[in-house]
C-alpha cells in the first residue's frame, strides 16, 4: 500500500524553509562556556548520526552493488569462489549473451513501456477527474461518492471472486488489457489529488462559472494546470506501479509475448533450464556452459537500470507526495 | 430551469455526475461486484454453474478450512509478522528521521535520504532476485563471507527457522526510506522555539531529543502505528510471494493469509476454499481497520479515516 500514511503526515513543507533556517541559528548563538559543553554533546551526537546514517545507507546500496558486480563476474570464478562486491574475474560475458538474443527482453521492454504510459495517463486523467468532482464543495453528492469509493478499501470480496471477473466473466486472461485495467484508478490517489484540490481557491470555479465556463471545461483548463505538482507525484506514483508490476501477469498472462518486463525477471529467475534451451536454440550460445548465475544478476541490473538511471531526478517528487495530502481527505 | 427534486439536481449536476461515471463504473466492476462474489465461500463452485449457478455447501469450506489447522497458522502467521513489521520498522525510521534532521547537514542529509529511499524503487520480483544473491547456499555472499570468517556456510532457502528474521529484516530494508521520509516531516513541522529554549537552559541535544523531539513525534507515532494495525491481517503477498515462492518446506514460519489464498487457487484450484480463506480475511480485515479508526478517533478525531 504505497501511499496508505500519505494523507496522514500531518505537516506540509512549507515550515521546511523556515525551519531549516532556524536548525542554522543554534550553532551561531552558541557562544561562551555552557556552549562550549553543549557543542561537544553535538559532536558526539552528530558522530554517532553519520556513523548510524552511514551503515544504514551502506545497507541500503550494498544490494545493489552486489547485483551488479555479480553480473559482471566469470561464471566460472562464482562457482568457485561465490557472490562477491568485487569481481574477482571480470567477465561481461552475462551481457554479451543477454544482448545476442535480445528479442525477448526487448519485447518484454516494449510491453512495460508501453503499459505503463497509456496507464500512467489514462490513470492520472480519471483520477484528476474523479478528485475533482469529489472536491468541488457545491456537489450535492459529494459525501456519498466519496464514502462509495472510501468503502473499497475497507471491505473487499478478496482474491477468487475478482479473479473470476477478470478470467470468466471479462475474459481478460492473456491480454494487453488485463495489465493496464485493474490498476488504473487508486483510491488513496484520488483522495491525495482531491485534498490538493481542495486547496484551490473556490473564487477560481465562481469566476470562470459566471463566465459560462462548463465543469468539464474549468476542471480541464483551469484545475489540471493549477493541480501540476499533485500530478507530477501521484503520475510518478501511478507510473512505478505499473513500472513495477508483475502480479496481474503472475495472475493472468502466460503467453510469452505478453510479459511485463519485472515478470519475465520473475520467470527467468526461477526458470533457467527455460533460458538455457531458448538460449541454445537460438544460437545465442553454442555448448551447454551458460553462465546462468552472472546471467540471472545481469538480468536484474538490466531490469532496474531505467529506474536507478531516472531515481535521481523523480525522487523528489516522491518525498513530495509524502507531504503534499497533508489536507485530510 | 426550476426543477427540483431527485431529477433536477441529476439534471443540475449532469456534467459532474458524467465526470465521475468512469471511476463509478471501475469500483462497481472491480470492487463492489467481487463482494457479490463472496457467495462462492458458500458454494461447492463449478465451471458450468458458475459464480451464482454451483450449489450451495453451508460452511463446508469454512469448515475444511478451519479443520485442517491452516486457519490457525496463517492468521497467527499473518499477524505475528505484521506487528514485528510495526515495530521494528517504525523504530528505526524514527531513530532514521531524528538523525537525518538533527544530526546531517542538509547536503548530506540529501545524499542519505536517496540511499535509504532506494529500495523503495524496485519490485520485489527485484528484491527477490537481491535475496538470491545474498542467500543462495552455494554462491551467496552470506555463506561466501561465513567460509571466510571459517564458519559453517547457512542453508537459508531449506530451514524456516531463519525467515521471520529475515523477511523483518527485508521489510525494513524496503520500508525505511519511505517511512523516514514521513516521520522526517513531522520533524520538520515542529515548533523549533521549544528547542532553542532548552538550549538556552542548558539541555544538551541528548536531553533535547529525549524530552522534545520524541515526545513531539507521539501523535504521529500513534496514528501512522493504529492505521498499520487497521492492516495486521492483510500480508503482503508480494514480499512473500517473491521471497518464499512455492518452497513449500518453509511454509509453516512464512505462510501468510494471502499466499495462501493464491496457492489454493492458482495450484490446487480450490475455489470453494480459497474463496472462504478470503472472505474470512476480509471480515477480520473490516473488523480490525474499524476498531483502529475508532481508537484513532478517540485520540485525534481530525486524523480518522472516516
Amino acid at each position: 500500500m504505497p501511499c496508505a500514511g500519505m494523507t496522514k503526515t500531518g505537516r506540509c513543507s512549507k515550515g521546511e524553509m523556515s525551519n531549516m533556517q532556524a536548525q542554522a541559528q543554534p550553532a551561531a548563538a552558541s557562544a561562551g562556556k555552557k556552549a562550549g559543553k553543549i557543542k561537544g554533546d553535538l559532536l558526539l551526537f552528530q558522530l554517532i548520526g553519520y556513523a548510524v546514517l552511514g551503515v544504514m545507507s551502506a545497507i541500503c546500496l550494498l544490494p545493489f552493488l552486489l547485483v551488479l558486480s555479480s553480473s559482471l563476474t566469470s561464471e566460472s570464478s562464482i562457482i568457485e569462489n561465490g557472490f562477491q562486491l568485487l569481481p574477482s574475474v571480470f567477465s561481461g560475458e552475462a551481457y554479451r549473451i543477454l544482448f545476442t538474443y535480445p528479442e525477448q527482453m526487448l519485447r518484454a521492454y516494449g510491453v512495460t513501456i508501453g503499459v505503463t504510459a497509456i496507464g500512467t495517463l489514462l490513470g492520472l486523467f480519471l483520477t484528476s477527474m474523479t478528485a475533482y468532482v469529489l472536491s468541488r464543495k457545491d456537489f450535492k453528492w459529494r459525501g456519498s461518492f466519496s464514502f462509495f469509493f472510501f468503502f473499497t478499501t475497507l471491505f473487499s470480496g478478496g482474491l477468487v471472486p475478482w479473479y473470476l471477473l477478470v478470467v470468466n466473466y471479462l475474459h481478460l486472461k492473456d491480454t494487453l488489457i488485463v495489465l493496464i485495467l485493474p490498476m488504473l484508478l487508486n483510491v488513496f490517489y484520488i483522495i491525495v489529488m482531491k485534498s490538493f484540490m481542495n486547496g484551490i481557491p473556490e473564487a477560481i470555479v465562481e469566476s470562470a462559472k459566471m463566465d459560462g465556463a462548463g465543469d468539464f471545461l474549468i476542471y480541464a483548463r483551469l484545475i489540471l494546470p493549477l493541480a501540476k505538482p499533485a500530478l507530477a507525484t501521484i503520475g510518478l506514483f501511478i507510473a512505478l506501479g505499473y513500472w513495477n508490476d508483475w502480479y496481474n501477469a503472475l495472475l493472468f498472462v502466460s503467453n510469452e509475448n505478453l510479459m511485463p518486463l519485472q515478470y519475465y525477471l520473475y520467470k527467468m529467475l526461477g526458470n533457467m533450464d527455460g533460458m538455457r534451451k531458448a538460449l541454445i536454440s537460438s544460437g545465442a550460445v553454442v555448448n551447454t556452459s551458460i553462465p546462468t548465475e552472472s546471467l540471472k544478476m545481469a538480468m536484474t541490473v538490466v531490469a532496474i537500470g531505467p529506474i536507478l538511471l531516472a531515481y535521481p531526478f523523480i525522487q523528489r517528487y516522491f518525498v513530495q507526495g509524502l507531504t503534499i495530502g497533508s489536507v485530510k481527505g | 430551469m426550476n426543477r427540483s427534486g431527485f431529477l433536477g439536481d441529476v439534471l443540475k449536476y449532469r456534467t459532474l455526475l458524467l465526470m465521475l461515471l468512469p471511476g463509478v463504473l471501475f469500483f462497481i466492476l472491480f470492487a463492489y461486484i467481487p463482494m457479490a462474489g463472496i457467495v462462492l465461500a458458500f458454494k461447492q463452485f463449478n465451471y458450468a454453474g458458475g459464480v451464482f449457478g454451483s450449489p450451495w455447501n453451508g460452511l463446508d469450506n469454512f469448515r475444511f478450512f478451519f479443520e485442517s489447522g491452516d486457519a490457525w497458522r496463517v492468521t497467527r502467521n499473518t499477524a505475528l509478522y505484521n506487528i514485528a513489521f510495526i515495530i521494528v520498522n517504525n523504530v528505526l525510521q524514527i531513530a532514521a528521521a531524528i538523525l537525518l534532521f538533527e544530526a546531517a547537514r542538509p547536503w548530506f542529509r540529501k545524499i542519505f535520504q536517496t540511499m535509504l529511499f532506494l529500495p523503495y524503487f524496485i519490485s520485489w520480483v527485484v528484491v527477490g532476485a537481491i535475496a538470491y544473491n545474498l542467500f543462495n547456499y552455494d554462491y551467496g555472499t552470506l555463506n561466501v563471507v561465513l567460509k571466510a570468517l571459517g564458519m559453517q556456510p547457512l542453508d537459508v532457502y531449506n530451514t524456516a527457522s531463519y525467515w521471520p528474521l529475515l523477511l523483518v529484516l527485508i521489510s525494513a530494508w524496503k520500508a525505511l526510506g519511505y517511512g523516514s521520509v514521513m516521520y522526517l516531516a513531522a520533524i520538520t513541522g515542529m515548533d523549533r522555539e521549544m528547542y532553542e529554549a532548552a538550549e538556552i537552559d542548558g539541555a544538551n541535544i541528548f536531553q533535547r531529543m529525549l524530552h522534545i523531539t520524541i515526545p513531539n513525534l507521539y501523535p504521529t507515532v500513534i496514528i501512522l502505528v493504529l492505521l498499520a494495525v487497521g492492516n495486521i491481517f492483510r500480508g503482503d503477498f508480494g514480499m512473500f510471494y517473491n521471497m518464499v515462492g512455492n518452497n513449500g518446506i518453509l511454509f509453516s514460519s512464512t505462510d501468510v493469509i494471502d499466499t495462501y489464498v493464491f496457492r489454493s487457487l492458482t495450484t490446487n484450484n480450490d475455489i470453494g476454499m480459497s474463496s472462504a480463506a478470503g472472505f474470512y480475511q476480509s471480515i477480520l480485515g473490516f473488523v480490525t481497520i474499524l476498531l483502529a479508526n475508532y481508537a484513532v478517533r478517540r485520540y485525534d478525531k481530525d486524523r480518522a479515516l472516516f
